[in-house]
């Protein structure tokens, strides 16, 4: 009954190369094709009117409106997540848990909720909407409420990944900092973030990635006033839905490129700098 | 004792508390008190509307079969990544996260460039009867491409740390390869499969950007309940808005504790085969 039974090497190897081939062929299809559609539907008439879409005032505005609310957002989270992160790291009080599962939460919400919940705060007929008015405020369908969306949605990055890397390198650095005599914030700048710069580099990164290119939450709070309340994702939608495809694409273009750059980045960072980034926890992103 | 130590507890958690329940509590208890608003009575009539039903049954139903397909591939590509060495393996292993980094307004327009009936695949397609593209089929592929990084994230570790042993203990006793791998090493990878199951789930309920250009918007057909959110906003019917929004919200808690429950015991049943 215990025959040893061994296969052929050849059979096993046919099996291996089926498998690889029916891999990559899944995610050439899958995935690289609708990057490379991104591209040659960009230029299907050309280089000039590629460019004359990228040149477009409107398509200008939202390039600029999309790094505005990227360039709010992004920091505002940050310091959240650096204060958070050293909360929960370094200090047991009840209810961490509870607080880490609100952290997490803008990933599992609906990004249509994210937006959503912003228009019943301060929209026309929300708990803030009569106050606003009377005080002529502006929030939602104008830029507050964007970046109010797109800081809900984006949250979590930060936080996630200083959490479990303060978490596993312990606090015996700063103890001794303190120990011999470094005030606070010197003890911050002096050991705390250089021990988390690359972490925190990552963090960004990908926080920046979304901020950029969120769609669904903005969408609900923008309006869509054309030159004014269209980030780059916004403007690739009305484009499109104004038939205007070379237009679509060619935004869309640079919100490729800016993924391949995260991307390529993001991989550089794990390679280099994969110890000081700490194991990450899957399907974080 | 150690406690006393290290500085800033009081600022950081108190910045952090106020932050967050400024940022996320204060707007959801907003959408839970505007959804009460309507009532038991309203909420149930809301639901019982065949549009809706329609909506949340799409969004729910398409889900789960993309959370299922994704399982199928992610666990093929996962397994090719972890145990094939190949030209290339570098650049297909980054290609896995493009879903998260690429906009979901990109990966929407490109999906339906592709798949839309005059597209690149789509054309092809109609030729055998298939149509993708403003159908329930094209909801479902938007789901699979947002969720699939997810699978494949989850189980990669996991399979890099299987014990080979095990494996070559059972092709040793006269198992075929065939036999290897469902007898022995798929059991082993059961909770990590549910956990990305659970995952990829937890994108593609809530997804917008990249479903509403592939979908069509057809009411009834191939409408998302999230796009309804955003129809019912534009008649400014805010409070069946957050009732929608509401039940979306329970269904993503109920979700997220799934998933800490799977990732716990995933994590257990790892160490016990370390």
């Amino acid at each position: 009954m215990n025959r040893p039974r061994r296969r052929p090497h050849w059979s096993r190897r046919i099996g291996h190369v089926l498998l690889v081939l029916a891999a990559t062929a899944f995610l050439t299809i899958f995935l690289a094709l609708p990057l490379a559609v991104v591209f040659v539907e960009a230029f299907r008439q050309g280089l000039r009117a590629y460019l004359s879409a990228i040149g477009q005032h409107e398509a200008l505005m939202a390039i600029r409106l999309t790094l505005l609310v990227a360039a709010i957002s992004v920091p505002l989270n940050v310091v959240f997540g650096v204060a958070a992160a050293w909360a929960m790291a370094r200090f047991e009080f009840r209810g961490k848990a509870l607080l880490g599962a609100f952290i997490d939460l803008p990933f599992s919400v609906s990004p249509v909720i994210s937006g959503l919940v912003y228009v019943l705060l301060f929209g026309a007929q929300g708990w803030f909407g009569r106050w606003l008015e009377l005080h002529d405020v502006k929030i939602i369908f104008a830029i507050p409420g964007l970046v109010l969306a797109t800081i809900f949605i984006t949250l979590p990055f930060v936080a996630r990944e200083l959490i479990p890397l303060m978490q596993s390198q312990g606090s015996d650095e700063e103890e001794a900092a303190r120990v011999l005599g470094a005030g606070g914030w010197q003890m911050f700048f002096r050991v705390t973030l250089p021990n988390i710069r690359w972490a925190l580099l990552y963090g960004v990164l990908l926080c920046n990635a979304r901020a950029m290119g969120e769609f669904g939450a903005v969408s609900v709070v923008s309006g869509h006033i054309r030159g004014l309340t269209t980030t780059m994702p916004l403007e690739v939608e009305m484009l499109y839905n104004e038939y205007n495809y070379v237009g679509a694409f060619a935004v869309a273009t640079l919100l490729a490129l800016l993924a391949l750059a995260t991307l390529s980045i993001k991989a550089l960072l794990e390679w280099r700098y994969g110890d000081e980034i700490a194991a990450h926890a899957p399907g974080g992103h | 004792m150690r406690r006393r130590i290290l500085p800033g507890f009081g600022l950081s958690l108190g910045y952090a508390l106020t932050y967050l329940g400024l940022i996320v509590l204060l707007p959801l208890v907003a959408l839970a008190w505007k959804a009460s608003g309507i009532g038991v009575g309203g909420m149930l009539h809301l639901l019982s509307s065949p549009r809706t039903l329609a909506a949340l049954k799409l969004s729910f139903g398409g889900a789960i079969l993309a959370a299922i397909i994704n399982v199928c591939f992610g666990l093929l590509v996962a397994w090719v990544l972890v145990r094939y060495r190949f030209p290339g393996r570098r650049l297909f292993d980054a290609l896995v996260d493009l879903p998260f980094a690429l906009p979901t307004a990109v990966a929407g327009i490109a999906l339906t460039a592709l798949y839309a009936p005059n597209g690149w695949l789509g054309h092809w397609l109609k030729h055998y009867g298939i149509q993708i593209a403003y159908a329930p089929p094209g909801v479902i592929l938007a789901m699979v491409f947002v969720g699939f990084p997810f699978v494949v994230r989850t189980l990669q570790p996991v399979l890099e740390s299987l014990d080979r042993d095990v494996e070559e203990a059972a092709e040793s006793l006269g198992a075929s390869h065939a036999q290897t791998f469902f007898r022995v090493i798929l059991p082993m990878l059961v909770p990590t499969l549910l956990t990305g199951f659970a995952l990829a789930l937890a994108r593609a309920v809530g997804e917008y950007g990249s479903v509403i250009f592939i979908a069509g918007n057809i009411p009834m057909r191939s409408e998302i309940a999230p796009l309804l959110i955003v129809e019912k906003l534009e008649e400014f019917d805010y409070a069946g808005a957050a009732a929608l929004g509401t039940v979306m919200l329970i269904a993503s808690f109920a979700l997220l504790i799934l998933i800490a429950v799977l990732q716990r015991w995933s994590g257990r049943w790892a160490e016990q085969l370390q």
